[in-house]
Parts: structure tokens; sequence; C-alpha cells
């Protein structure tokens, strides 16, 4: 006896039908919006009151360090109690800029009453999530490249030094990691955005996953850490820091500082504990590029795979959602 | 004349809720369908499946001979859908909105250009185009969701609760646009709960109760079964008027005689019988003072067939 098998329901035509024209009109919104303009201003401001503060500091020392252009983006300054540096006030903005971007990308849509409209033209869902996406991506990339390009440019103005062909190269790096870590924020707004019918909602709880992450996960991880592993001789007081330090590689900021780490300090060798023993022998200066690229690569691909499977979620719950508000 | 949609067994479960149960539905080319009933029948969820936008529980769907949960694009791309209280992008101006529409159906901007300037005059809104959605009046809102409809030059017009919300006047002229819709071969499934509004534009109308169509037909032939007659004359007597019941229930085609008042009768009847009525008053020697004919609407129709169905049960 044969088996009767239902028929094959594969529905037909390019799920990218349409892709560019959604992506180009969410990009021309994005990029005319007062929402955008603000928070351009907010980290242009920010860019350079932390960077001429960092060339301030680097006048003093040009000449004594082969990474100087990098120093920029890491130099931290003490304004009272608080220490800043340009690449933290980024991973501070970055998720409030993606955040912004998508938290009313799909539920907007329904509110305004255009989703149906929208969806009975020739295209698939795929193309209205994905150019919604990419679009919220573009934004977040050019906004980033011309704030590298700027700070690059007055670097060069204020120090008159010209950044080496590596030191370009770990800049790029850089661009596209702080790229791939503003696209898990997006993806997770937009993520709430399908979910939640209100924008408030989807934006308050992007926003408290935020604060997850950036002020109780490094708290709780550490209380875990510490229940789980009590620390009572020396071997486990390692397994304690290493447990710790696993917990927080769940999070995205924990990720995007390690390979910041990596990228724009290359004297970094390693980015967990080091024991004595294992640096005996260890020759004292900075690693290659290539070698700092393979030492941030697994936070590199995590970022990417965050990204991915945040997408990933979000499509399936926008595949199966009703489309009648 | 060839079935633009056809639907056969068409099922639509929500959980334990039945919202489409078992709809069969045919639409020839050209012709103006009104799918009629009270919100919540499971006239909008027909739709969205009709249009590949929500999977059929059970059934067959064709649209223009494509089946649109499997071949949605190709459905898309001839058939123009305007929602319930259609939405607009308000801080884009209506011709960015209908570009937009014009990108989403993959017309070459010379093309796009061309045919938005044709819809947007043929709607009378070329002269405030350059508005914001968002300033436009709910009349306007509505042209402009019809003149989106029609950017894609489609075949079949779909159109959801298209008067609603609209005063009367804006209304009658939404109608007329619908029947220039009908002369351009176009299609039409229209659907709405206000029912004497769109009758006069329907060729037949399918009365939608419980995720069902109860009823389908002409809007005559609906007032002929479910009224029994569908003409209502009102008559005013004076003088001797005793016997004129009898009289009047003679007159072939009167299915029913009754008196309103001292001087006022009702006559339903199966054709236009004034002229007889008239004739047998006068005859029996009353005065006739007066005689109107009132048509017998949708809204009747409907009600009469659910009292009907509510007695039985």
């Amino acid at each position: 006896m044969k088996a009767e098998r239902p028929p094959l329901r594969r529905r037909e035509g390019s799920p990218w039908t349409g892709l560019w024209a959604v992506t180009l009109k969410e990009l021309a919104d994005h990029l005319t919006s007062a929402r955008m303009r603000l928070l351009e201003g907010l980290i242009l401001l920010t860019a350079l009151g932390t960077v001429s503060a960092a060339i301030q500091t680097l006048r003093t020392t040009v000449g004594e360090d082969p990474f100087l252009f990098l120093r920029i983006f890491t130099t931290s300054q003490q304004a009272g109690d608080i220490d800043y540096s340009f690449v933290l006030f980024l991973s501070f903005l970055i998720p409030l800029a993606a955040i912004a971007l998508g938290f009313d990308a799909v539920n907007g849509e329904y509110n305004r009453r255009t989703l149906s409209r929208v969806l009975s033209q020739p295209i698939y869902r795929d193309a209205l999530l994905a150019g919604k996406f990419l679009a919220g991506l573009f934004t977040l990339a050019i906004t980033l490249l011309a704030l590298w390009l700027l700070v690059t440019g007055l670097g060069i103005f204020r120090l008159g030094v010209i950044p080496s062909g590596e030191e370009v190269g770990r800049g790029l790096l850089f661009f596209i990691a702080t790229v791939a870590y503003a696209g898990i924020w997006l993806a997770l707004a937009m993520l709430f955005s399908v979910q939640f019918r209100q924008p408030a909602t989807s934006a308050l709880a992007a926003l408290a996953v935020w604060l997850f992450f950036a002020v109780f996960w490094p708290i709780l991880t550490g209380i875990v850490a510490q229940v789980v592993r009590p620390a009572d001789n020396p071997f486990a007081e390692l397994a304690q820091i290493q447990l710790r330090l696993a917990l927080s590689r769940l999070s995205p900021n924990t990720l995007y500082a390690e390979v910041l780490l990596s990228l724009l300090s290359p004297e970094t060798r390693a980015l967990g504990p080091v024991l004595i023993t294992q640096l005996e022998g260890a020759v004292r200066g900075a690693l290659p590029l290539s070698q700092s690229l393979l030492l941030a690569w697994p936070q590199f691909t995590g970022m990417i795979a965050a990204v991915l499977l945040l997408f990933a979620g979000t499509y399936v719950l926008f595949q199966r959602q009703e489309i009648r508000a | 004349m060839t079935a633009v949609i056809e639907a056969v067994g068409l099922i639509k479960r929500y959980g334990p809720v039945v919202a489409v149960d078992d709809l069969n539905l045919t639409i020839p080319s050209g012709e103006v369908y009104g799918l009629l009933g009270p919100n919540g029948s499971g006239k909008t969820t027909t739709i969205l499946m009709l249009l590949g936008l929500t999977e059929p529980t059970a059934g067959q769907v064709r649209v223009l001979g494509n089946d649109p949960s499997r071949n949605p694009l190709a459905v898309k791309r001839q058939v123009g859908y305007l929602p319930d209280s259609v939405g607009f992008y308000d801080e884009l101006s209506a011709r960015e909105n209908l570009r937009y529409t014009a990108e989403l159906n993959g017309l070459a901007r010379d093309d796009a250009e061309t045919r938005i300037d044709e819809v947007l005059t043929r709607m009378g809104l070329r002269d405030v185009s350059t508005r914001r959605a968002g300033a436009y009046s709910r009349g306007m809102r509505q042209r402009l969701g019809l003149a989106d409809v029609l950017l894609k030059r489609p075949q079949v017009a779909i159109l959801d609760e298209p008067t609603m919300g609209l005063d009367p006047e804006g209304a009658l002229e939404f109608l007329d646009m619908i029947r220039g819709l009908k002369a351009d071969g176009i299609t039409v499934l229209l659907a709405s709960h206000l029912l004497h509004q769109v009758q006069a534009v329907c060729d037949r109308v399918g009365l939608f109760h419980q995720g069902r169509i109860v009823l389908e037909g002409t809007v005559d032939a609906l007032s002929e079964r479910v009224l029994g007659g569908a003409y209502r004359i009102h008559l005013e007597v004076d003088g001797q008027a005793q016997a004129l019941e009898g009289t009047l229930s003679a007159v072939p085609g009167v299915v029913r005689v009754m008196r309103e008042s001292p001087r006022g009768y009702l006559v339903e009847a199966k054709s236009d019988v004034r002229g007889a009525v008239a004739h047998r008053v006068v005859t029996a020697g009353g005065a006739l003072l007066s005689l109107r004919l009132e048509r017998l609407g949708l809204d009747e129709v409907y009600a009469r067939y659910f009292q009907e169905v509510r007695h039985e049960g």
C-alpha cells in the first residue's frame, strides 16, 4: 500500500518582490523623522564631547603610542565620579537608537491601518519585515559611518597624525561590530513590535530588556556564580570566574565590549582569566590585526547569530499573525 | 461569462469560533456583488481568504483562476482591495502614498506617475494631491483609497464597508464611483452592513449571517421571496370606505391588504398594481386622496427573514 501524501502547498513567486520598495520607503521615513534627528544630535554631541576630551589628553602623549588613533575611541576621562569614553557612550546610545527605530515597525502599521492595504499589494509579508529591518540597519550604518569618519577626521586635524592601515582596518571592523550590535537591538525591538499591539508597550519592553542587560545582568551573574561555585579554594575561585564570564556572555553588551576590547586595544591577548603560568615566555607587545580578530571571533559570530535568531523569531511570529486589526 | 471569484465549501475557524461556515460563492465577470450582513458575520474574513491574507481552514478558493493561498502574488496583482476604514501614512502626501503603492506593484516610474495623475483626477483629488494624507477628511480618504485600488488597474475590486462613516451625500457620490468601476468592466465585490445604501449598486447580493450566505440573488428576487410582495402601496381614501378591503384584495397580484388608519390602507403586491388599485377605489365610489408606492429594501428583507427564522426556531 502506498501512503497518500498530502499535496505540497508551496507558494509561488519570490518572497523578495517589493523588498527594495519597502526598504527605500522606510529608509526615507527614518532619515526624515524627528525621532532620528534627535538621536543623531544626541550621538553627535556626546561623541564630539568625549572625543575632544580624549584628544586633549592624547596630545600630551603623541609619538609614544603606535595605536594613537584607536586611543581616541577608548581613552576615558574622569568627570566627577564617572569614567567615560567614546566607546562607552556608543555602547550606551546604540541600543537606544536601534530601539527607537524598531519599536513601532509592525504595530505602527496596524495602528495606522495601513498593514492590510500594504499587504494586499503583490508582495509577501517577508518583504515587509525584511525591508523594515534592512532600512533600520542602513539608517544606523549610515549614522555610524558618518560618525566614524567624523571622529577620524577630527583626530587627523587635532593630532596631526595620519592613521595607519592597521588602525583603519581595526576601525572598520569596529564599525561592522557596532552595526551588528545595533542589529541585535533593532531585531529585538521589531520582535516586540510584532508581539505587542501598543507601540508604548513594545518600546517599554525593549527598553526593559536593555536595562536588564546593562544594569542587572552583571549583578545577577556575580550572585549566581557565587552561589553555584563558592570560592573556597583557588581552583573553585577560577571556576567561579569562568562561570560568571560564561553567564555574562549571554548578554549582547558583554559580547560587544569584548569585541571592542580586542579590536581597539591591540595589546589584549585574552578575553578571560589568564594564569601566571600561561604568561611565561610571552612576548610583550600588541597582537597583529588577524590575531585580534581571531580572539574576538566567537563574540563576533555570537552577535551575528543573535541578530539572526531574533529576526527569525520575529519572522515566525509575524507570519502566524492575523492581519485583521 | 466566466467566474472571476469562486469559493467552494470555504470554512475558517479561529479556535472554537467559526467565522466562515461552508461558504459557496460564485461571482461572474463584470458583476457588482454585495456581500451584506451585520458586523462580525464573517465578511472581512471571507475577503481576507480571497486575497490570500488568511489561510482557509478548509475549502477551495479560485480568484481569476489562481489559488490565493498558493499564488497570492498573481491574485494580488490583479485584485484591488480597499480595507475597512483604510489607513494611509499621514505624514506623507496623497501622491507619495500612491507612489509607494505603485512601487510595491513594481510599476516603472514614468508609468506610475501617469497612472497616479489619472486616478487622482478620476477621484477628484488632483488639486489636493500634495496635501498630507493626515489632513484629508473621511470622504477624501475613502476616495484616495479607491484611487489606491485603481492604481494597479485591477480586474477585480474588493471594497470593505466603502460607505461607512461617509455623510449621505458622500456615500451617494462614492456609490456612483462604484458604478463607474462596473462601467469599466471591473468586477466588484462589496461588503457592507449598510444594506439600504448599497442595494442600489449591486447586481446581486448575498446576505451573510453567522458565517453563511443565507439568501442570495437580485434585490428584487429576494424581496419577492422573503416578503412575498415586493411592492407596498399606501392609499388614502375618503368617503364610504367600508368594504374596500375585499375589493382591493381581488386585484390580481395583491398579496395582502391592511387598514392602517380610518382612511389609510396598505396594499402589498407582487407587481406594480397602482393603476388597477386606483381604478377599483374610484369605481367603488371612494375618493382617492393619495396613492404612494413604497419599494421595500434589503433592510426589510433582512429584518423579515430573521424574524421568520427566529419564529421557526
